[in-house]
């Protein structure tokens, strides 16, 4: 998940890119002279309230959040569940030797970023596209109800999506191979999901249908900040439908569109669990699994609990270059105009 | 967001083009909508539907022999029924901590002059770049002794930072000389929090309970990982779950799995397609039901708070 701010006062162009708190430095408290800690200390107790009221949640966020963080001490140990914690064997990199030598942690891997990547350019133009076209309906309740409607499929649950996904693409009851057939597009009904080949592109298709109504709101929300006397001296020179989209709202969305890529190339090993679970069989299999899913079967499937952490620590330093990279990269553009 | 249509003064169609493009914008769209709407018509309509009488195909929008059939056969599950209770009880008691924690922390790093207000902050936030993984979070969650337990689905999930952030962008809106006030009549920060902070937050925190309500209703992962040995702690989405992946790894045998359930079907009245078909709807019912309601709210949220890309 990403976060990005607009201010939407000061207009879709500027943004901030990570989270306003990130940008906030912790004074380190070792430096601090004995009078201002004083003072600190003092300031706290009357704040006792304040204190009271987050502090059970600051244990619970050191529990749950930064306790398993030691747990990726088991990547590089022998780890047997049934002995304690303090009793495991290390074995340094074996693991990482492993996974790297492992023929199906290579076709996980190329499954993870081929998906992510046709999800993330099909994300993007469906839902830049969408929002284009929702833009230009003039009549507002129907625009309305494009909206409402197109927002339905993200609300609901992956299982229900995959089942209906599924049922849709089935042999015999599937209303896309009942179309495919009566508009003579193939001549029989064809095993969707039977098919390795077309699982990426299956997924990336299922991934759209759920969530490129949901995706549009980011951009109607910038489309609102532009400066209406553009369409107005767009209208007066007589500028068609096209010629204003073209030449006033896509680059205006172009900030947006700039930022949203950036920050989401750090997520190219982030291609989803659920869809390629659910959806996924043991016809589909090489093709569809992905890391996540590796690191379910090794992990809990098989039981080798330090080989799966392994691949999950793989995953999450990778992920997190690119996210710096991709931060470094948005600073550099992030500029009054982007263009 | 669609309050001011920009170009009402002006309204006029500058040539054929446009007009091609009007045709063009409204048939896809309503097309799009049909995309959207029809696999969940369509699946209402064959849960509604005779069970051997579906398996003959030909459902598409109404039911051809019309039936409760399918319904009183899901109700008449007590493993389903079960399922059902846990799933409204997870999304009724996740939703109500979630949204009073994560507002009362979002409190606390709103107020500028809170000593931990940066401490507080950095901590939640940085969890949301990295986190153990499954493996380290299984393992703390055995150790805690959550697994087979009903509050694994409510305590690890408790606050969800994204949360945190919209309705902390929420409460610092409201304008100071509020607290101010109150503060010279001697009110306390958690009286604050309960009587005006709560009060005034109304439409973000209907935006969280959305997401919040949104995730727990829809969530089997967590019943997989912790909960599987526990059939009493089941969900709704799980059951479902189950019944896909059956119907998922007899695809390939497609033959006899399926044919003998049909055969045994036909005789009971149901078949695995119109369970799934009912299964489906019950568990996306209440959430199509509830949504378009609080779409003033959640676009708004998104929008003010920050935006998930």
């Amino acid at each position: 998940m990403i976060l990005v701010y607009i201010d939407l006062q000061k207009g879709g162009a500027s943004m901030e890119v990570g989270t306003g708190a990130s940008k906030e430095v912790i004074k380190p408290t070792v430096t601090v002279s004995k009078k201002r800690n004083k003072t600190f200390f003092a300031k706290l107790k009357s704040q006792k309230v304040l204190l009271a009221m987050s502090l059970p949640f600051l244990v619970w966020l050191f529990i749950f959040k930064y306790v398993p963080l030691w747990g990726w001490t088991i990547a590089f140990q022998d780890f047997k569940p049934a002995r304690s914690i303090m009793d495991q064997e290390w074995i340094g990199m074996e693991h990482f030797k492993f996974l790297f030598t492992d023929e199906n942690f290579w076709r996980v891997l190329r499954n993870t970023v081929g998906m992510s990547s046709i999800n993330l350019v099909l994300g993007f133009v469906t839902a830049i596209g969408l929002a284009l076209l929702i833009n230009e309906i003039r009549n507002l309740r129907f625009k309305k109800s494009v909206q409402t409607i197109s927002y339905l499929p993200h609300f609901i649950s992956w299982v229900v999506a995959a089942s209906i996904v599924s049922y849709s693409l089935s042999l015999e009851n599937g209303i896309i191979n009942i179309v495919l057939v009566n508009l003579g597009i193939v001549d029989e009904p064809i095993l969707w999901l039977g098919k390795e080949k077309w699982f990426w592109v299956i997924n990336g298709l299922a991934e759209v249908w759920k969530n490129v109504g949901w995706n549009t709101i980011i951009y109607l929300a910038a489309i609102t900040m532009i400066d209406p006397e553009q369409y107005e001296a767009a209208d007066i020179d007589g500028a068609s439908r096209l010629q204003r989209i073209r030449h006033i709202t896509l680059p205006s969305l172009k900030p947006t569109i700039i930022i949203l890529i950036i920050m989401n190339l750090g997520y190219v090993l982030e291609s989803g669990f659920e869809a390629q679970y659910l959806l996924g069989n043991p016809m589909n299999l090489s093709y569809s699994e992905n890391l996540d899913i590796y690191v379910l079967k090794y992990g809990m499937a098989m039981g080798n609990f330090s080989l799966a952490t392994a691949a999950g620590i793989f995953k999450t330093v990778v992920s997190f270059i690119f996210l710096f990279s991709a931060n470094h990269i948005a600073k550099k553009f992030d500029q009054p105009r982007l263009f | 967001m669609n309050k001011k249509p920009f170009f009402k003064a002006t309204r006029h169609h500058s040539g054929v083009g446009d007009y091609l493009f009007d045709i063009f914008n409204y048939s896809f769209l309503t097309f799009l909508c049909i995309v959207m709407l029809y696999p969940f018509l369509n699946q209402l309509a064959v849960s509604l539907n005779e069970a051997s009488d579906s398996l003959k195909g030909g459902i598409y929008l109404w039911p051809r022999e019309f039936t409760w059939a399918n319904y009183k056969h899901v109700f008449g599950e007590a493993s389903i029924v079960n399922s059902f209770f846990i799933s409204v009880l997870r999304t009724l008691i996740g939703t109500l901590t979630s949204v009073l924690g994560t507002a009362m922390v979002a409190y606390t790093i709103s107020r500028k002059d809170f000593v931990l207000k940066k401490f507080v902050t950095i901590a939640f936030v940085l969890t949301m770049y990295f986190n153990g993984g499954l493996i380290p979070n299984y393992l703390l969650v055995r150790e805690l002794n959550l697994l087979d337990s009903f509050w694994v689905y409510i305590i690890p999930g408790i606050i969800g930072v994204f949360n945190l952030i919209v309705i902390r962008s929420f409460i610092e809106g409201i304008p100071d000389s509020l607290f101010e006030s109150a503060k010279i009549d001697g009110a306390g920060d958690f009286t604050i929090f309960l009587k005006i902070v709560l009060p005034l937050s109304l439409p973000v925190l209907a935006t969280v309970s959305l997401f919040v309500a949104v995730f727990q209703w829809n969530s089997w992962f967590d019943v997989f990982l912790y909960n599987s040995s526990t059939p009493n702690l089941s969900t709704l989405q799980y059951e479902l779950m189950k019944i896909l992946q059956n119907s998922n790894a007899s695809m390939s045998g497609k033959t006899a799995a399926d044919a003998f359930a049909n055969a045994n079907a036909s005789a009971n009245m149901v078949s695995p397609t119109s369970i799934r078909a009912t299964m489906t709807i019950v568990a996306s019912l209440p959430i199509i039901m509830v949504y378009p309601f609080l779409q003033k709210y959640f676009v708004k949220g998104l929008t003010l708070g920050g935006v998930k890309g």
